[in-house]
Parts: C-alpha cells; sequence; structure tokens
C-alpha cells in the first residue's frame, strides 16, 4: 500500500508550486491589462500590447535574429555533434574519456565568461563579424544539450542493427542515416528543441555580442525595460511562454518530460 | 580507415569547435591578466586590495551561498512530495516544474520587477491591506536578488532531487519503518544518505548558476548590489578596462571549478554505493 504524504508536507509543497507558477500567471495577467502601467489583476482587457510588441520594429526585428540564431545556431551544433555523440557511442574503446568532459565544458565556463572571451578575442581580436561571432557563441553554448541528449538516446540503440546493415553491404553512411539516424529521431528532436529554446532565451552570451543592427530579442527585452515599463515587455513575455510550451509539447513526445528529472 | 581514426574523425568538428572559441578564447583572457607590465600577479593584487572590488565578490559569495541553502530547503520536501505522488499527478508537477525552468532567465526577472516594484503589485496589495502607509523599497537590495535566484533555481533544485528521490525504492522506506525507526529516524538514517549525491549535485548547480548570473542581479539589484557578473561586465562594456574585466572572468572561472571539483571529491565521499 502506498504511503500518504503527511499533510503539512503536501501543503508545503503547494506552496512552492504556487510561488513558482504565481509569477508567471502575474506576467500573463498584466499583459492583458488595459491600462498603460502594469496592472494585475488586470483592468479591463486588451490584446493591444500585442500589437504593440509587433508594432515596435525593434521587437519584431530582433524576433527575427533571435529565431534565425537559435534555428542554425542548433543545427550547426547539432551538426557536429551528432557524430560527436555517435564516435562516442559507438567507439567508446577508442576514444578517451576526457572528452565527454570537454563537450559539457560550454556549461562548465560561466556563460558570461564566454560571452565576454567571444567578444574580445573572436569578435574584436580577429575582427570577426559581430553575428558570426554571435553564431558561434550560440553553437557553442547549446553543444553539450546536442553531444548530451542524442548520447543519451544512442545508448539505449543496438549497434548490431548497424553492424547488420553494414556486413550485408550497405556503405557506412548509408547505414547511418538510414538505420541509426531514424532510431535516434526523438533524441534529436529533443535535442534540437531544448538547444533552440536555450539559445533563444540567451543573455549572457549575447550581451557581449550585439552592436549596431545586431541584436537578440533578451537583450532588446532588457534594454527596453530601462526605458519604458508598460505591458508590452508582458506581452513579449507570454509570447515566449508560448514558445516555451510548444518545447514542452515537443520533448513530452520525444523522450518525455520526465528525461528532465535525472 | 581504422577504427580509431574514423572516432577521432568523428569528433573532430566538435573538439575543435571547444578548442578554438572556448579554449583559446578563455586562455588568452587569462593571459592578459599575467601580462602587465607591473607584474606577473599586479591585476589580482589590484583586485584584492580594492574594498569595492572585495565586496563584490564577497557579495556574490553571500548571495550564491544564501540562494543555495533556500534553494535546498524548498528544494527537497518538494522534490520529496513529487517523488511520492501518484503517476499522473506526479508528471503534471513535473510539467509545472519544467514550464519556469524553460521559461527565459529575462521573463523571470521581469516578473519580480513587476511583484516588488515601488508601484508593484506587492506593494499594491500591502496598502490595500492597510499594513503599510508607504510603499516599500524592495528592489535594488539584496533580499530582492536572492528572492529572484531563489525563484529561478528552485525548478532545478527540485527536477535534480526528483530523479534522486525516485530511486530509492518504498519498500526501503517501509522497512525501516517496520523495524521500528521513527519518521525522523528513516529520513536521517535511509533516505538523506541516498539523496545526498542528488544534492550535492543540485547544490552545485544552483551554486555555479547564481554566482555566475547576469541578468537577475543587473535587473532586480542594479548598480547598488553589483555581482561579480554584473562587474564583469560593467568593466568590460561601459569602462572598457578589459584587463580589470579579464581578472574577474578569471576569479569567476576559478571559483566555479573549484566549487565543481570541490564538491564532486566531497560527493564520492559521501556516496554510500561507491562508498
Amino acid at each position: 500500500m502506498r504511503r500518504r504524504i503527511h499533510p503539512a508536507l503536501a501543503a508545503f509543497a503547494v506552496v512552492t508550486f504556487l510561488f513558482l507558477l504565481g509569477p508567471l500567471i502575474i506576467i500573463v495577467g498584466t499583459s492583458l491589462s488595459d491600462t498603460v502601467f502594469l496592472a494585475f489583476p488586470p483592468q479591463g482587457l486588451t490584446l493591444r500590447w500585442f500589437e504593440n510588441a509587433f508594432e515596435i520594429s525593434a521587437f519584431r526585428r530582433t524576433m527575427w535574429t533571435s529565431f534565425t540564431l537559435a534555428v542554425l545556431g542548433t543545427a550547426l551544433s547539432l551538426l557536429i555533434g551528432i557524430p560527436a555523440a555517435y564516435a562516442m557511442a559507438r567507439y567508446r574503446i577508442q576514444l578517451p574519456r576526457f572528452l565527454g568532459t570537454i563537450f559539457v565544458l560550454p556549461v562548465l565556463v560561466p556563460e558570461i565568461v564566454l560571452g565576454f572571451a567571444l567578444m574580445k578575442s573572436v569578435a574584436t581580436g580577429l575582427d570577426t563579424p559581430i553575428y558570426t561571432t554571435l553564431l558561434v557563441g550560440h553553437a557553442l553554448l547549446v553543444l553539450p544539450y546536442c553531444v548530451r541528449v542524442v548520447g543519451a538516446s544512442l545508448a539505449q540503440f543496438d549497434f548490431s542493427i548497424e553492424e547488420a546493415a553494414v556486413s550485408l553491404g550497405c556503405p557506412r553512411w548509408k547505414a547511418f542515416l538510414t538505420v541509426v539516424l531514424p532510431n535516434i529521431q526523438g533524441g534529436v528532436i529533443a535535442a534540437f528543441v531544448l538547444a533552440f529554446i536555450t539559445s533563444l532565451n540567451d543573455v549572457s552570451i549575447s550581451i557581449f555580442l550585439t552592436g549596431p543592427g545586431v541584436s537578440t530579442l533578451p537583450i532588446q527585452l532588457l534594454a527596453h525595460m530601462e526605458q519604458f515599463f508598460d505591458p508590452t515587455i508582458a506581452s513579449v513575455s507570454v509570447l515566449l511562454m508560448f514558445v516555451t510550451v510548444a518545447v514542452m509539447a515537443l520533448v513530452e513526445r520525444t523522450l518525455g518530460l520526465t528525461f528532465l528529472a535525472k | 580507415m581504422t577504427d580509431r581514426r574514423l572516432a577521432w574523425a568523428l569528433a573532430m568538428p566538435a573538439l575543435l569547435l571547444v578548442a578554438l572559441f572556448l579554449g583559446l578564447p578563455v586562455l588568452s583572457t587569462f593571459g592578459t591578466t599575467f601580462t602587465t607590465d607591473d607584474g606577473l600577479f599586479a591585476t589580482y593584487e589590484a583586485f584584492f586590495q580594492s574594498r569595492f572590488r572585495r565586496s563584490v565578490l564577497w557579495r556574490t559569495m553571500e548571495v550564491a551561498t544564501i540562494t543555495t541553502a533556500i534553494s535546498v530547503a524548498i528544494g527537497f520536501p518538494t522534490a520529496w512530495v513529487v517523488a511520492r505522488a501518484p503517476r499522473t499527478l506526479k508528471s503534471l508537477l513535473i510539467v509545472a516544474a519544467v514550464f519556469p525552468l524553460l521559461t527565459g532567465v529575462v521573463v523571470r526577472s521581469f516578473a519580480w520587477l513587476v511583484i516588488l516594484g515601488r508601484n508593484g503589485i506587492l506593494n499594491g496589495a500591502l496598502e490595500r491591506l492597510g499594513l503599510i502607509e508607504e510603499p516599500l523599497t524592495m528592489l535594488y537590495t539584496q533580499g530582492a536578488v536572492i528572492v529572484a535566484m531563489v525563484y529561478l533555481f528552485v525548478p532545478l533544485m527540485i527536477l535534480t532531487l526528483v530523479g534522486v528521490l525516485d530511486a530509492i525504492p518504498e519498500d526501503l522506506t517501509d522497512a525501516a519503518a517496520s523495524l521500528g525507526a521513527t519518521p525522523a529516524a528513516t529520513f536521517r538514517q535511509v533516505v538523506l544518505p541516498m539523496a545526498v549525491p542528488g544534492l550535492i549535485v543540485g547544490a552545485v548547480l544552483v551554486f555555479t548558476g547564481s554566482f555566475t548570473s547576469y541578468a537577475t542581479p543587473q535587473l532586480l539589484g542594479g548598480e547598488r548590489q553589483m555581482m561579480m557578473g554584473t562587474f564583469l561586465h560593467q568593466r568590460a562594456m561601459v569602462t572598457f578596462d578589459w584587463v580589470g574585466a579579464s581578472t574577474i572572468a578569471a576569479i569567476m572561472v576559478v571559483v566555479t571549478l573549484a566549487t565543481v571539483w570541490g564538491m564532486s571529491r566531497l560527493a564520492n565521499r559521501l556516496n554510500p554505493v561507491a562508498g
């Protein structure tokens, strides 16, 4: 028989989850308020702050930049991360173990330090265009997610299926594309969306790599907050929450969200 | 091609990305702190001799430590409830923890700006209840930074601990109880030792995360509650003191790596399985 949770403990958990979700509910409320200041509970309901978010060209532009940056950075990272994860899973004995540590370095080194170092050495030092540096920075930032999540998927894969295809005459590259890849599809999709949302929300790297004409949505939000304090920011925040919901739905359908609790 | 060569060839692009765009830039950043005209450790001496800079480092340590402690205090009991909840409820609670985690740090910090502001929701509520006459100043205090950081990191702590607590079989706690252990004794002698690895991982994530955070101290602490992350940014982008900024960066990396290293050693010593 299942033991009952002590009521005090259950109440404690309820309060925790109210604390976790309350502020987000407040943002949704203020984004709908028909007032020029942030009001909660909302006074009158309107969607004009959402319209406003799209009317401000800086938001429109940075939404697009952030979106393309997240897609391209993640794609680049997966393109080099999948082979790396594959090599580590398939040829475990041939590769030294410290490689795994190298691939998680981007989460070990503080993001803000990485951003500063990229700005100093790559953008300024090598005169690399800001956008290119930003793209490389984001690809680096999400590399650990790509390698780890795809790696977790590969750990479940039975490589003897691939061997069978190869021994029957299938070229190795074709065996990878038609046998291995379809079997780790879930992991690749989950890696993509987790990396995408990480890149989309990034502040610490991007803050150093925004310049004339190049900025990302979170950085634009920070800048906007310092000048205006109207519900537009709340409405952009709500739009970002929709993206989060979409990401969660995709992860749930591929790996299952419990994958994140481990 | 031999397997060995093929393996290296496949891993090479990712290795190069990390080596060229993380390894070299970070090492060259460290390099500039040792190559000033005043001597090898001059920039570090200057850092630790300045009362202001020391206070920033100290404040960052303090905020990160308090945030970690509160996150454990909130996260542990909550994770226990989540781990022991029936299936459907459990999935729902995990969703409720993942959602804030995947919502951006700017959005989550903004929420506290709205709540704690001078004309914010909390002040408004307190005034309406007649508890205060004048709005309280809550923004740009250490308390505001800590509250927002705890908010940022509690989901991470919960999710890390749920994974570990889930792995503790219910039979084990039942067995302890049937042998006469009080709930407190069961917790102390069975649950806690098995949860230690998760607690350490969670604590490392929260400590290093809050120690190196930028957006939250920037928005809720401002200039008055300067922390290492905001200080680094200010030195690099406002005063253009790149050597000073590099020194801050190096200190941040040392503290982060020392925390990870020290705690993983502690984890190895305390791990009942590896014991």
